[in-house]
This record gives structure tokens, sequence and C-alpha cells, in this order.
């Protein structure tokens, strides 16, 4: 909105959190590289706190050029965008050497950029002006809901084919913003009950889930016994089920890669590493790490745990560990309090918006950013096996800063100017 | 559109964010299993050995100090790229030797290479050791003892054994620690050890040390242990050592005053350095080895059969049953059992000074058999049961409540037993008669007949004998060792045996122990034993006037009581009552003879 000076008004309350969660990052990446008797100081750039203040650096002029130029542009360019990031992703997958079984990293000179980062504000992008297009706003149409689940799928599965699970199952939450968007809420159900069903299956022996799921049908069977369609439809269900949950062993031996069979394993049966020594290593330092803190915490730089490394990762995809160490429960009540802050803020923005690009482009930030936000802390916590996906804003590492820090501020521009567009 | 869809996606928002608040606050606030698995992991206790007692004689020369040595730590991680070749060579060890030691060194944390190097290895490799990275040295003490003197009673120290460990109900000791075994170093353990400390540290996940923990407010310090004094008088016991060089016997004195031991010995010995040390095991299995052997604590442990010695006892139990009257002149004709003592009348001074057998055996038979009923198997019932209770309040038959541990309690006979020797009252005094001079089924400890020294000394009472002198800085003994042990038998009838005593050593069998101007009385033991030649044994205390020291000894297959037993504590005495030897020929005799 053009106040009377001439500026535009941006939302000060999802700034005002960014920087927030941005400073909690920063000085819990120094915490977590600390050692006690090594005197670097928190700027030095030696260590990840002095780069990742360089990061964040870069990123308030990356900020300032993402608010002056023209809103309409990322409209405009979000389709060649996405081609680019598509291109960049295959790139990848055919020179992008292996860091720890995935191909990630793009190198261009000294440069190291990693594609997967950008493809989700791209796609977002392009997935709000293809539902904005005329003609493509019904959902249910099938050409429609085919073309969308394109838009999210490839770079989905070109990410997934790099061996980045985590980042690939980001974009499968999109389907949130379909749903937000009027997409039949059935997929969300299935998804839902397979989840179950995948997890149920792991925790008990198949005989019994089929007993369980007969004794089920067949009471729905009874109760259904004159209505032709519920009836089919419960054979149809139960039928599926059953070979869904005997496919459950092929997905754990053929799909899954070993390493994250053995984490979703060490998850539902702690006998799978019971010295928590190997594959469940790290969530179990995680969770030690963390639980150590108590109520208010061990103070900043007094995290024993932190500074003894206990936790791999710990200044990237496991920062929260050095969170809940050193600032205890109330400091994960804070930091969980303004991520919620956020997202409830984002829905907020989205909902006010009047052009159906931005809206369905503030769903997608909200999506992309809670997404992170639930794996990472569920996967710190031990409720979800540990795939590699960082926590937005927090933890170390350029190329995710500056994605996120790009995909809120298109937003917070795009929010800027909802008057200026006419809906459409 | 779709509006209603917004409130399930806040919904669904804020129940993710409340599960994690709920799972966090059980994790961080409710459950404590995290914080000690946390504290396990990220704190190290690191014990700090405190200095073990030293202990000292009577006179406060130092018998057991601790000297410091040194552990050859690696690392094995840093311990890269070395001239194993010129390191086995200062280490004189061999190639397989260090590979089997190197395999055994842990990554990342100091591990033990080679235990207990001396001050001069030391310093032969100290200048050389900056030439082997990952390689150090921790120091440590060992126990040096100066008069390699004393093994069976100092005892030593080793690493505690799995079953200790199991058995620590205290909850102090563990893997590796480093215990008091056998004698003194494990009879005042607690008070030698002192108390350890621990320091806290914080370390990484490697188990590398980053740094102090709670700033040391947690961390104890260690406590030394305290100096203990023993009631050994180490010269008298190195001379008492001396004199047994060559034999296989033991030797007990004691101050019949306290109770106090005034050495020990128990021959053939060993030196106890070796088993301080890294070749501990080697030695150990050497001397456990050993056909004479060494680790036998012979002055507490060895049963003999008393021989002419019991014959004090014999006759103060006579007396106080007043079965006989020190002036009852009683005829031997050596018809009743074997005599070195000529035919004729005995009373009692004569009997203890020719050391009659048929007197003792007809003594003996009146305390036994009392003729009280015409049946004297059930007679000798009723007079061996109130003779074993008798002779019990002389130590004997019972463990002596001596502070070094595996006394033997010796045998009394009683009626029980010879139920089962002979079955149930088959048995009269003509089965037992030989008990009567010291022989048959009765067999004692020369502790115990050192004790029979002492109360016959004292006329009638003992102090439990022991070791202990002082603990620590308090001059306090355990409360049992001040306990006057009295032996029932009255005061008048003493003179008389100790009047045979002192002619024992006058005109008898211990003449070679008569010393000029100190009266002494002793009587001779010539032990029958199933080994072969006679144990030459002997017990007395002098001098006969207030008592300084009284003594017991046995020499394994030397013959008459009368030759080396009483030489070796004659010379005893004179060494302890006079301070120096006027006798140099007996020295010389028993130097030079093994009486074998």
């Amino acid at each position: 909105m053009r106040k009377s000076d001439g500026t535009y008004q941006y939302d000060w309350i999802t700034i005002t959190v960014y920087y927030a969660l941005v400073f909690i990052g920063w000085i819990s990446i120094y915490a977590a590289t600390y050692t006690e008797g090594e005197s670097y100081s928190i700027f030095s750039l030696d260590i990840n706190s002095g780069r990742q203040l360089l990061w964040i650096i870069t990123s308030i002029f990356i900020v300032l050029a993402v608010l002056l130029i023209d809103f309409r542009f990322y409209e405009t360019i979000s389709y060649i965008l996405y081609i680019a990031v598509i291109v960049a992703l295959l790139l990848v997958l055919i020179f992008a050497r292996e860091v720890d079984g995935a191909k990630s990293w793009l190198e261009i000179g000294p440069a190291k950029i990693q594609p997967s980062e950008f493809a989700k504000f791209a796609a977002g992008l392009a997935l709000a002006r293809y539902m904005s297009t005329a003609g493509s706003k019904d959902l249910s149409k099938t050409k429609n809901q085919l073309i969308n689940i394109a838009i999210i799928g490839l770079p989905a599965l070109l990410i997934l084919l790099q061996g980045d699970a985590g980042s690939a199952l980001v974009f499968v939450a999109l389907i949130i913003v379909l749903y937000r968007e009027g997409l039949s809420p059935i997929p969300l159900y299935i998804g839902l009950y397979l989840a179950v069903l995948f997890i149920t299956s792991l925790l008990v022996k198949n005989i019994i889930l089929v007993i369980v799921l007969s004794t089920i049908a067949l009471v729905l069977i009874g109760l259904s016994i004159r209505k032709v369609r519920q009836l089919l439809l419960v054979i149809v269900v139960f039928v599926m089920s059953l070979g869904f949950i005997f496919s459950v062993d092929f997905i754990m031996k053929d799909v899954l890669k070993p390493h994250q069979r053995q984490r979703v394993l060490a998850l539902v049966d702690p006998s799978v590493d019971p010295s928590g020594k190997g594959v469940s290593y790290q969530t179990t330092n995680s969770k030690i790490t963390i639980g150590s803190g108590g109520l208010a915490g061990k103070g900043f730089l007094q995290g024993s745990l932190t500074q003894g490394d206990f936790v791999p990762a710990q200044s990237t995809d496991f920062i929260f560990s050095t969170i809940g160490e050193e600032y205890g429960w109330i400091g994960s009540l804070i930091l969980v309090g303004l991520f919620i802050t956020l997202f409830f803020r984002l829905i907020q923005l989205a909902e006010r918006q009047k052009s159906t690009f931005a809206r369905v482009y503030g769903y997608v930030v909200f999506t992309v950013l809670f997404f992170h936000f639930t794996l990472n802390i569920a996967m710190t916590i031990g409720l979800f096996p540990v795939i590699g996906i960082p926590l937005p804003f927090l933890s170390y590492g350029g190329s995710s800063l500056w994605s996120f820090t790009i995909l809120l501020f298109i937003f917070l521009k795009l929010d800027a100017h909802r008057m200026q567009i006419l809906q459409r | 559109m779709f509006k209603q869809r917004v409130i399930v996606i806040y919904s669904f928002t804020a129940i993710v964010g409340i599960t994690f608040l709920i799972r966090l606050f059980i994790i961080q606030v409710v459950d404590d299993k995290y914080k000690t698995e946390a504290d396990t992991r990220s704190i190290a206790s690191i014990v700090e050995y405190p200095y073990r007692g030293l202990i000292y004689d009577r006179n406060d020369q130092i018998l057991v100090y601790n000297e410091p040595a040194y552990d050859l730590m690696v690392i094995k991680s840093q311990a890269k790229g070395i001239d194993t070749t010129a390191f086995c060579d200062i280490l004189s060890i061999t190639r397989e030797e260090y590979m089997q030691k190197i395999s055994k060194a842990h990554q990342v944390k100091p591990s033990l290479f080679f235990e207990m190097l001396s001050n001069e290895e030391f310093a032969n490799i100290q200048d050389q050791l900056i030439n082997y990275p990952g390689y150090f040295v921790a120091p440590r003490t060992v126990r040096k003892y100066p008069f390699q003197s004393m093994a069976n009673v100092l005892g030593y120290l080793a690493e505690i054994s799995k079953r200790q460990l199991q058995n620590d109900t205290t909850d102090y000791y563990s893997q590796g620690d480093y215990v008091g075994i056998n004698g003194v170093e494990s009879e005042y353990e607690k008070a030698l050890r002192g108390k350890r400390g621990v320091r806290h540290k914080k370390v990484n996940n490697r188990g590398l040390i980053t740094g102090a923990f709670g700033e040391g407010l947690l961390d104890t310090l260690s406590v030394p242990g305290d100096n203990i004094k023993l009631t050994i008088d180490i010269e008298l016991q190195q001379y008492a050592e001396k004199l047994f060089e060559g034999k296989v016997g033991s030797l007990v004195a004691i101050e019949p005053a306290t109770g106090e031991i005034l050495a020990m010995v128990s021959s053939p010995s060993y030196d106890p350095n070796l088993f301080s040390g890294r070749n501990f095991s080697d030695n150990f299995s050497m001397i456990n080895g050993d056909s004479l052997k060494p680790l036998f604590n012979r002055p507490l442990r060895a049963g003999y059969p008393p021989g002419s010695m019991f014959k004090t006892i014999q006759s103060l139990i006579a007396l106080q049953e007043g079965v006989v009257t020190p002036e009852e002149r009683i005829y031997s004709d050596k018809s009743l059992i074997g005599d070195l003592a000529p035919i004729g009348y005995y009373d009692m001074e004569l009997a203890i000074q020719k050391s009659s057998n048929n007197y003792f055996y007809k003594v003996f038979r009146r305390v036994i058999d009392n003729r009280a009923t015409n049946n004297s198997f059930v007679d000798s019932r009723v007079g061996l049961k109130k003779w074993t209770e008798s002779v019990k309040k002389f130590g004997l038959g019972v463990k002596l409540d001596i502070d070094i541990s595996g006394a033997s309690p010796g045998i009394v006979p009683d009626v029980a037993r010879y139920d089962r020797l002979y079955g149930k009252s088959r048995w009269k005094y003509s089965n037992i008669a030989s008990v009567s001079i010291g022989q048959g089924e009765v067999t004692v400890t020369p502790l115990q007949m050192a004790n029979l020294g002492a109360l016959l000394a004292n006329r009638g009472y003992f102090f439990s004998p022991h070791i202990i002198k002082s603990i620590g800085e308090k001059n306090e003994i355990p409360e049992k060792y001040l306990i006057k042990n009295d032996v029932g038998i009255d005061l008048v009838h003493y003179e008389p045996v100790i009047e045979g005593m002192s002619r024992v050593i006058k005109l008898g069998s211990g003449r070679r122990a008569n010393i000029a101007d100190i009266d002494i009385c002793g009587k001779t033991s010539t032990v029958q034993n199933g080994t072969g030649q006679d144990h030459s044994g002997f017990m007395g205390f002098g001098p006969r006037e207030s008592p300084k020291i009284a003594i017991a000894a046995y020499v394994e297959n030397a013959g008459q009581g009368g030759r080396a037993a009483a030489s070796i504590s004659s010379l005893v005495m004179e060494k302890y009552i006079r301070g120096s030897i006027t006798r140099p020929w007996l020295e010389e005799y028993v130097y030079k003879n093994d009486f074998n």
C-alpha cells in the first residue's frame, strides 16, 4: 500500500519475526561451533557463525533487491524461472559430485549453490501463476489437477533422484495449497490413511493388522449391505489396504535406501539400534541434548553436549538441539511461538490478497516454511526419521538462508502492493 | 471460496505447534532420563588417588613407603610414524610385545602402554620420549619395603579381583583399583587407603576432556591415607629372620603386658618388593610354586602338636582341679609311656624340669577320669568336657583375635571328636593319653604358643596378640586389644610351673637358652610328627620377674627342642631385653647348623 509519503507498507510483524529468527539462528550457530578454550569471536570468518553473518548481510541486499524490483516482475518471470531451475536440477543430476549419498550441489567456479533450495520458490511462483490463469482455477477438473501436480511433481522427482528425500517431501506438502484452492480433500485423507497404515504395519505384525482390518471391513459391510456403492467402496478400500500392507516390505527394501530404511525402523523400534550408537546416534544424542536443557536451559555457551560435539550437523539441520539445551523449554516455547506467529501471520496475509497469484504464492510460502519447520523439529526430537532438511532462517548455510529469504520477501513485496492489483 | 478450509489450516498449524511443545515439555522438564544420560555422556569423573598411608614399626622406623613410578601412556591416534624398532629397544621389549600392547590401546583416549616404570627406567627413556609423539608418562606410586622383611605380616597390594568387587558392599572400588591383600595392607585397608577425590571434567563425543565441569564445585579432594604404626620391632624382627635363614619354621614374640607382637617370623619368606611393581604376576607364580610354601603364613596357620610345652597347661589345670599338689611326688617307672626322664619320684617342678612323660600321664588321668563312677567310659566323658573348656581359655582350639587374617584355631580335642574317632562312649583315658604330653590329637599354632608364654609371664591373663600400635594421628587401637582375657587359673598355681620352667633353662633341656644374668623361663618341645624328623619347639618368657618378652618358636624337622628352637628363642629374647648379644658362639651355632 502506498503511504502518504510515497513508500509502500511492508508487513512489519513478519519482518520482525524473520529477523528475530535469523538472530537466534546466528547466536545458536556460534554456540554450536564454540569450544571452550578456543577464543574465536562470533564474527570470526574461520567459524560458521562469522560466515553466517556474511550470509545474513548479503541477504539484506537480496531483500532490498527483491523489494525494489517491480512486483509484477515475479509473476512475469515465474515460468522462466521455473524452467531455469528445472534445467539446473538436471545439470546437478548430470554433473554434481556425490556428498553424503546425495548429489545436490552445483559448483560454478568457487561458488557452490544448491538448486533444490531455489526450486521451492520457483515451483511456488509457477504454481501461483498457473492457478491464477483464467480457466485453470477450477481444481475439480482433472486437467487442472494434473498440470498442478506436474508443476509440483517434476522438481520433486528430480530432487528425489538427487537423493534428497527430505526436500522432495516438502514439494508433496504443496498439496495443502491445492487443498486451500479447492482440491478435493480426498487425496489428503488417502495420504493420511496410508501414512497411518504404513507406520502401523511397521509396528505390528502384518497378520494382526490383516485380522483387524478384516474385522472392521466385515462390520462396515454388514452396515452397508443394502447400499451397493458404499459396499463397493468398503471392499475396494479393504483390498487396496491389504495390497498396501504387503507392499510396505517392498517399499522398505526396494524403494528406500538402506540408511533410510534403518532410520525409519529405528524410530518405531528402538531395538534396531539398542546402544544408540548406530543409525539412531544422531536422534538419540539430539534428544538427550535437548532433554538435558530442562525448563530454563543451561545458558548461552553453557551447553555441555553442544560443546562436546555430541550432535552431528548441529549448526545446520540440528540447530534446534542447541536452542533446546542452552535455553531449555522456555527457549523452545519462544522459538516455536515465533514460528507459529509467523505461520498464522502468513495465512492471514495470504487470505487478504486480492489476486489469486498472490494468495496462492502466499500459501506456497506458508507451506514450504511450515513443512520445513515441522519435519525439522520432529526429526530433532525423535518424532520423524532423520532427513536432511534445514530449519528455516536458523540453520547455517547461505543457500538455505537466501532461498527462504527470497521466498518470503517476494510475498511481502506482493502483499505491499496488494491494493494495486485488480482482482482477477 | 473454501474459506472454511482456512480454519482447518490454522488448526493444523496450531496442533503441530502444541504437539511439539508438549513433547518438548516431556523430554525437557518431566523426564529426567535425558539429563542423566547427558551427564553420563558429557561428564567424566576423574578419580584422584590418595597417597596410601605409610607403615612404621614401634620405634618409628619406616617399613613401607610409596615410591614414585611412572606408567607409560599412549594415545594411539597420535602415535603414528614412530621408529618402533628403536622404541622397543629403549623399553627392552620385543616387537611382538609392542604390537600386542599397542593393539589394546584406545584410539583417542590415553591408554596404559607400559606399567610402572621405575625412577631409573624413567630417567633412561625420558629424553628420548620426545621422539615418540603420542607417548607420555603418568605418575603413580608403588609400595616399597626398605627392610625386605616381614612379607607375611605386611601383605601386598594388587589389582582388585572380580570377586572382591562383587563383595564390595560400600561401592568404593572400581575395576583396576589396587587393594591390600593379606596382612596389614588388607586388615587396615580402610585406614591406609584414605579417601579418593573426584574431579568432574567436560568431555566431548570422542571422550576427550574439553574443560572443567561446574567450576569444580562438585569436585572432592582426595584425603591421604592414615599412617599406621605396628607393634613390630624391626631390628628384632630382622635379627630373628636372620637366625631362621635356611630353616623352615616360625617364631612369634609378644610383649606380655600388652599383647603387642614384637616379631613374627615365617620362614622361608620372600622379599615383599617382589610383589610390588610390574613383575607382580611372574614373581607371584614363582613364589607360589615354591615347594617350601613361602606364602604360607606359618606362625598363624601352621598346626603343630605342642609337645612338652603343653605340660605347663596340664600342670595348671591339674592344680586348679585340685587333683595334684605341687609337692606330691609321683613315681615314674617309665612303664606307661615312652620317656626320656629317668625312673624315680617327681614333684611338679622336677617333672617340668625333666619333662617326665609318665608324671603327666598320671596327672592327666586324674583330670580326665576322676573315678566318680565305676565306668571309666562315663567318667572320661565328663572329665574331658571340663578339661576342653579349661584349655580353650588358654586361647587354644579357638581363633585368637589377631589383626592379620587367616589365623588357624588349631585343635583341642573334645568329646565329639573322640566320639567320631572311636564311636560314642567307646573311648576312655587310655585312648587319649598322648594328649597329656601335647601329642596326639591336639594341635596348636606358634602364635598360640607365644600367647601361652605371655599368659604364663602374666600369671593368668593375656591380651589378644595384635600388630597394630596406632592408626593415624590418634593414639588409639581397637577396643578389643585392651581387654584382659582371664585364663581361669588361680595365681598361686603359677609359681611351681614357672619355677619348673626356670629350671628347664638352668638345669634341664633348655640349657642352651640360659642367659647368664637374665632369668629366663621356658619349656622345650621335641615334637613327634608324621613328616620325618621331630620338630624343634620352644616356648618361654623372660625375665622371670616383670617379663618383657614372651616367645614361641618352631623349627621344622630340626630335632630336639633344646637345640634349634631354644637357641633361637634365647638369642631373640636377649636381643630384645639387653639390646645386644653376649653369646656369639650361640649365634654361630644357629647360623652354621641346619639342624637336619
